[in-house]
């Protein structure tokens, strides 16, 4: 009633202050737009090894949930994702699997890497594995352990929101010297 | 083929049933060129894992499945060769990484037998206890995961929730949920602590009263009778001759379970049933999964019952570490310490194959030995990596949906097939 | 797995039935029987094994490749061989060295072989005759090298402690 009210205008003075203290809420453009990105993250359904399996209990068991999150939403295909877990080993014959995968994705998009074996080759230091991730992967959040807990990964995703919530270039170029690597697709 | 259905001469006195069965499964002929080849995955919702499967489809009906392997290749055979023995154990778990105490286990006889060591029997004990809890939780990921595939989507939840129980298990015993390190050359590292007991006779009250739940909900399901009886029929010589192992096998009446056939760790004194299917369609090998757990939890209620007191890790302190409150005192002790720890045991030259049964399988470890303290070459023989032969006999004439159905019911674990 | 008086009449009666330079020795060590087999004739052992004997082994488990640098002829191929009705394991063994590394293949007599000898002939580079599909499997298609030899490079990335790292080079500079 009230509401209905203050939007045509019909309200004066006492009222109008009261109304506004109580309901609206003032902001950004760009801070309602992260808020409504970081609390509805699609993550892309891809699973390489031991981490995927954990991070199929972390979307899938009830006990870690991370639908509390907002990003039960698993999309398969990387048009409509936009959160890339890297779980996994990444192989030397994966990677351009990989790399496509994340062109693919529309911005945009952040990269986890989860577990030791993407963000560093964990135990692999061999001719087959790519030694991390961040080799051919802008990737913004790193969750160690081998394979990090439930607790981890998500602890891992909300400071991938809090990094959303900041800036969602967060700088990323600057930070590897990475100008002139800008997609052109 | 046959009527139109709706045809104008013969609106609709073709039966209902009769007009689904109107395309067969027969190949259409030579001059039929609607042959389509698909490339489905790497990355691809129902493979598990990175599986790359060239598909030829006519139609609907897949003619040839070629698998394609090698995307989470690691070398961990070939980081196994620089590595002391007990380092060895953390790679080898890797590889078939949902039944990560069955690697351990294979790679340990295998060093066991080439050292000549004997295993306490408590250790082989616990051995056991542990290996049989992996073997269900391995049989519950793969139920919420083929359940999924399939379309029963509620056994994702109740498989992942369960499977949380006994990984906290594993979390009490062994201190990590996953590749726990927990098997070491000569027993276990540690044993287990005080409740462990009483909360795995819990796990096992409580599983109980769930895999009824789960064969409510699935078992007698028109849907998921309909899509897995029937297809994916393989016969027993095929299979044989293509080296398959484990349910895959058993689902079609061949009662083959190295644990009965060589007995390794112990396994002779549980009393438990190899359950074997008939016809060896993926109902056979769902029903026989789901019964492998329920022994797997008559073996694991035996050995707390009869489980016997002892060292729980070799007393040749050439091999196992000592433990730490004599490092205080013995002299010795310390040296066998640092020279474990420094440089580890070596092994006379020799080479073995030792073999268990997984969950998926026979699952055989090679090592042999230089007289170094690092393995000069261990190669796992993989369940998964053979069965996967399997999968071009099992999909050939089947609709898509069903040869879907076949993956998820073959169990692939990529990281064992590609190592 | 045969004691070692049974492993040394198996090899007896192979020498007899497929030949003399067939059967090259026998090792029996820690209850594990290995029949040292030439590599020509190594399709012909395992096809009598599995048709001639009386005491047939029936199933192959398993074929994977060992390279024992730096004894001469480096590369192994082991044959897993095993019998169900008698829970019974024979190991077959041959031997090739690096310049000739051609062994006949058993993919028509053990289907199983298909994919391991795929995986022998990328790891090590030993050719099997008569494989269907004689590719890489598990490497990609171009790679070039056999990994999994003695004197392949481990690979991957030096590790960084603080003495080498100014002297390292670091892929973003």
């Amino acid at each position: 009633m009230k509401a209905q009210q203050l939007l045509r205008g019909e309200l004066e003075g006492e009222d109008l202050e009261r109304e506004v203290e109580q309901r609206l809420l003032f902001t950004k453009f760009e801070e309602a737009q992260n808020w409504a990105r970081k609390n509805a993250l699609f993550p892309l359904g891809f699973g390489l090894a031991c981490c995927a399996i954990e991070m199929i209990t972390v979307v899938g068991s009830p006990r870690n949930d991370l639908s509390r999150f907002g990003a039960e939403v698993i999309r398969f295909s990387p048009r409509q994702a936009d959160l890339l877990i890297l779980s996994g080993r990444v192989s030397i014959k994966m990677a351009p699997i990989i790399r496509r995968l994340y062109e693919q994705m529309l911005e945009p998009k952040w990269v986890i890497a989860m577990g030791a074996c993407s963000s560093s080759a964990g135990m692999f230091n061999n001719y087959a594995v790519v030694q991390g991730a961040d080799k051919f992967l802008p990737v913004d959040v790193y969750v160690p352990g081998c394979p990090p807990r439930p607790e981890a990964l998500i602890y891992g995703i909300m400071k991938l929101q809090d990094q959303i919530m900041g800036d969602p270039a967060m700088g990323w170029r600057e930070r590897y010297r990475a100008e002139g690597t800008e997609e052109v697709a | 083929m046959t009527e139109q259905p709706g045809s104008m001469t013969e609106p609709l006195s073709v039966p209902y049933r009769e007009r689904e069965r109107s395309v067969t499964m027969e190949p259409m002929g030579e001059e039929h060129d609607e042959l389509l080849t698909i490339n489905i995955g790497p990355h691809h919702p129902a493979t598990h894992g990175v599986l790359r499967l060239l598909t030829t489809l006519e139609g609907e009906i897949v003619r040839d499945v070629k698998p394609i392997i090698g995307y989470v290749h690691t070398g961990i055979e070939k980081s196994c060769e620089d590595q002391q023995y007990w380092k060895v154990i953390p790679f080898v778990e890797r590889m078939d990484y949902l039944s990560y105490y069955f690697n351990a286990m294979a790679f340990c006889m295998a060093v066991e037998r080439l050292l000549d060591e004997e295993v306490p029997e408590r250790a082989q004990w616990l051995r056991v206890i542990h290996l049989e809890l992996n073997r269900v939780a391995s049989h519950l990921f793969w139920i919420a995961t083929g359940a999924l595939d399939i379309g029963a989507i509620t056994m994702l939840w109740w498989g992942c929730r369960d499977r949380d129980l006994a990984l906290d298990l594993f979390e009490m015993s062994g201190g990590q949920r996953f590749h726990t390190r927990y098997f070491q050359v000569g027993g276990v590292v540690e044993d287990i602590p005080p409740g462990f007991e009483e909360m795995t006779r819990a796990f096992i009250k409580t599983m109980r009263t769930r895999i009824p739940q789960y064969l409510s909900l699935l078992d007698r399901n028109e849907i998921w009778l309909q899509r897995t009886k029937g297809t994916g029929i393989v016969p027993m010589e095929d299979l044989l001759a293509l080296g398959v192992t484990g349910p895959l096998l058993r689902a079609t009446g061949h009662p083959w379970d190295l644990r009965k056939a060589t007995p390794y760790s112990g396994y002779e004194n549980f009393d438990f049933k190899v359950p074997v299917g008939t016809v060896g369609d993926n109902y056979d090998r769902f029903r026989v999964r789901v019964e492998e757990m329920l022994e797997s939890l008559k073996i694991i209620e035996q050995a707390l019952d009869g489980l016997p007191e002892g060292p729980y890790i070799t007393p040749n302190r050439k091999v196992a570490l000592p433990p730490r409150h004599e490092l205080a005192t013995s002299m010795e002790a310390l040296i066998h310490h640092f020279k474990l720890v420094t440089e580890g045991f070596r092994v006379p030259p020799g080479e073995t194959y030792a073999a268990i049964e997984s969950p998926r399988g026979e699952l055989g470890c090679y090592v042999l030995a230089d007289g170094s303290a690092k393995p000069a070459r261990v190669h796992m023989r993989d369940p998964s990596f053979v069965n996967l032969q399997a999968l071009p006999v099992m999909a050939r004439d089947h609709l898509l949906a069903d040869f879907i159905a076949c993956v998820a019911m073959l169990d692939p674990i990529l990281g064992g097939v590609d190592r | 797995m045969p004691d070692a008086t049974g492993l040394e009449l198996i090899a007896q009666r192979v020498r007899e039935k497929v030949g003399d330079e067939a059967v090259t020795g026998t090792l029996y060590y820690r209850r594990h029987a290995t029949l040292d087999v030439a590599p020509s004739s190594v399709r012909d052992v395992i096809a009598y094994l599995r048709d001639g004997e009386d005491e047939p082994w029936e199933r192959l488990m398993s074929v994977h490749g060992v390279d024992y640098l730096p004894e001469e002829p480096r590369l192994g191929v082991h044959y897993e061989l095993l019998s169900m009705e008698r829970a019974d394991r024979l190991n077959v063994r041959t031997r090739v060295g690096t310049d000739e590394p051609r062994v006949p293949s058993v993919v028509d007599l053990h289907p199983t072989a298909d994919f391991q000898e795929r995986e022998v002939f990328d790891m090590f580079g030993v050719v099997f005759d008569g494989h269907p599909d004689m590719r890489r499997i598990l490497m990609p298609e171009d790679y070039e090298g056999y990994p999994q030899r003695r004197d392949f490079p481990m690979g991957g990335e030096p590790v960084i402690y603080t003495f080498n790292e100014p002297k390292l080079p670091r892929w973003y500079d």
